[in-house]
């Protein structure tokens, strides 16, 4: 039981259980899952899907945070990864065509995969401070998407594109495969090697791993590059989920959401050790928070107040000190009561 | 103390430099503006538009800088805050240091205006509102506000859903415009005050910022803690056409099972409904330009102006929408 308990995803499972637990109090049948046209409908599938942009970001988050280091510019290539994909679909003389989407998508990614580079270069090459090396292409960022959208929501009509927000495949929303799918590759890949213990290495002490012969400029320039190319997807499900790039306020904040679900998982901000389950937990309960705020019809003027209360609630309850604290209150009671 | 003369000779050089960029600033506008002033009569104006956050938005800026042109008499200096009101203040104090003939300027905000509109009186610059106005307690501050009326906006909205179900028990979920925003507050209480009375009842209401995103995860939430819903009344196109997408995800069709009445009519709305996706649009004009540049002309020629301008503005049924689309500007 104490096992459970202490477990780190624990108090994160917990929260989540209660929103779900709340949804289902004020609508019984909210979880049910029914089919419709051939695919799978219902508030589950939605919540699925809904947080395939958000895991695809925090992801590559959990890997950057890992290697001591952060990545701001996340929300702003979300913005050009749809700005591009759309602006070369509207610019096309098949906008509706197969292969019209497919270059779309290549063009888009490539670019997120340069920006990432970039980033990658200034904090591995030039050892400048990641907060600070990614806080250039986050302001100057949502300025490139606007010169490419021309300061227009750019809007376009291709179904193969749409399809990768709104699409379904074997009854599973597109969206939500290709992101737990991504998911699973990456988790496989740093679980299954060595390479998530080598980027641990160089997040707890990066000079002693370097001297013990990891490549930490290579893994660190590796991390914003990937960071950048899930962004980059996540755009692309972003604007296809309503064929519309706003250059304004596509993955606005996403950065904060991102690094929020990664703490909620887990991960220290301080680098090493990382929790790439916690990190899926995280992403589930931000998603999940919006549902249930509509679901509960909390009022929009208290909707941040409600969920600030619940990040709160949660990285309190996930305070080993604070549980300590907590114990220690309770010992010293029985120990009154006993004494008494 | 060493430190302290080190300080205050630092604090002496900056302030001498200060001054001396300041003196050079004015002494070159001052010219500039004594040039515009007696070369010709064309109305230097300086400009301040909020971003470029939406379709409506885009098409107000673009209605403004061709309206505003040489041609027509004026000098149109343009600025685009990003949304953000420091920017604005930034742009108006230049445009004041510069010594234009004309102010004009959409508030981000509606508060903050008073000290930087305080300025542009000293330096006798009359200054227009367009779009949003600001909230002040001196009138005399600004000359006109030019814009449309969003609580009208609103009632327009409701009263042709009373109109068209008003025997009806009407389930109707709203999706708000940004929370506190002048628009949202207003086309909020102009819907209820239209709906007051009928059995049209706003089961849930919630904001989706604007943006199409908002409206498809609100709508989405919506879908799946109501039953049945009759009808959708979005403050915005961009929020409608995210709630179309939503509705036709759960097996929905709409404009049918569940109609939609939305405000602003810019193109992609449009074209929804003459497709019949959507059934109501009450216009927001964003076509500015015309009335700015009349008033404009009137304030530098002294002669006095209506305080409140309302833009008139039109609402489209499908049928309507199929005959207008083809010459809409926007």
């Amino acid at each position: 039981m104490t096992l459970i308990y202490k477990h780190r995803l624990f108090w994160p499972l917990v929260a989540l259980a209660a929103l779900l637990l709340a949804c289902t109090i004020k609508r019984p049948d909210i979880l049910g899952i029914t089919v419709l046209d051939g695919h799978l409908f219902g508030a589950p599938i939605d919540i699925l899907r809904n947080s395939a942009p958000l895991l695809l970001v925090s992801l590559g988050m959990t890997l950057v945070i890992a290697t001591r280091g952060i990545d701001l510019s996340v929300g702003a290539t979300v913005a050009i990864a749809g700005a591009v994909a759309l602006t070369f679909i509207a610019s096309s003389d098949h906008p509706a065509s197969v292969g019209t989407a497919l270059g779309a998508i290549i063009v888009a990614l490539g670019l997120c995969f340069i920006l990432g580079c970039f980033n990658g270069m200034l904090v591995a090459n030039f050892g400048i401070q990641p907060i600070i090396a990614t806080l250039i292409l986050m302001t100057a960022g949502r300025g490139v998407a606007m010169l490419i959208t021309n300061g227009q929501i750019t809007t376009v009509a291709s179904a193969p594109f749409s399809t990768l927000a709104s699409g379904f495949l074997l009854g599973l929303p597109v969206a939500a495969i290709i992101a737990y799918g991504v998911y699973l590759v990456v988790a496989l890949l740093v679980r299954r090697t060595a390479l998530g213990m080598l980027l641990e290495a160089v997040g707890i002490n990066p000079e002693a791993s370097r001297l013990a012969g990891v490549k930490s400029k290579t893994l660190v320039f590796t991390v914003y590059a990937l960071c950048a190319l899930l962004s980059g997807l996540a755009g692309l499900i972003f604007a296809a989920n309503t064929m519309a790039a706003d250059a304004n306020n596509a993955g606005l904040f996403i950065e904060l959401d991102a690094i929020l679900a990664v703490v909620i998982g887990g991960t220290s901000l301080a680098g090493g050790k990382f929790n790439l389950s916690g990190t899926l937990v995280g992403v589930l309960i931000i998603t999940t928070l919006s549902l249930t705020v509509t679901v509960l019809g909390i009022s929009p003027l208290v909707t941040s107040l409600f969920k600030a209360i619940v990040v709160i609630a949660v990285t309190l309850m996930m305070s080993t000190r604070l549980r300590t604290m907590l114990a220690g209150l309770r010992e010293r009671r029985r120990f009154q009561e006993a004494s008494a | 103390m060493k430190r302290k003369t080190f300080l205050r000779a630092g604090i002496a050089t900056l302030s001498v430099a200060a001054m001396a960029a300041m003196s050079a600033c004015s002494g070159s506008s001052s010219s500039e503006s004594a040039d515009d002033g007696s070369g010709s009569d064309t109305i230097a104006i300086g400009f301040s538009q909020v971003g470029a956050e939406s379709g409506w938005r885009a098409a107000n800026t673009k209605d403004i800088q061709d309206t505003l042109t040489e041609e027509n008499g004026f000098k149109l200096s343009f600025s685009d805050a990003q949304q953000k009101q420091e920017n604005q203040i930034q742009a108006l104090r230049s445009y004041i240091a510069q010594g234009v003939d004309v102010l004009a300027f959409s508030p981000v905000v509606e508060t903050g205006w008073d000290a930087v509109l305080q300025e542009a009186k000293n330096a006798n610059i009359p200054v227009i509102l367009t779009d949003r106005a600001v909230d002040t307690t001196d009138d005399s501050l600004y000359e006109s506000f030019i814009g449309s009326d969003f609580v009208e906006e609103g009632q327009r909205a409701g009263q042709w859903v009373a109109d068209n179900f008003k025997d009806e028990e009407l389930k109707v979920v709203e999706l708000q415009g940004t929370t506190g925003s002048a628009p949202a507050i207003d086309r909020k209480e102009g819907f209820e005050k239209a709906i007051a009375g009928t059995d049209i009842k706003v089961v849930d209401s919630q904001t989706g910022d604007f943006t199409r995103a908002g409206g498809k995860q609100v709508m989405e939430g919506f879908l799946n803690s109501h039953d049945d819903i009759d009808l959708v009344f979005a403050h915005n196109d961009d929020m409608g056409l995210g709630a179309i997408e939503a509705i036709e995800a759960a097996g929905k069709k709409p404009g049918e099972d569940i109609k939609i009445v939305t405000i602003d009519a810019v193109k992609d709305g449009m074209q929804a409904l003459a497709d019949g996706k959507i059934n109501y649009i009450v216009e927001c004009n964003p076509l500015l330009g015309e009335d700015l540049a009349e008033v404009a002309k009137k304030v530098v020629a002294g002669e006095s102006v209506e305080k409140r301008i309302v833009v008139e503005d039109a609402a489209f049924t499908q049928e309507e929408a199929e005959k207008a689309l083809p010459d809409r500007k926007y």
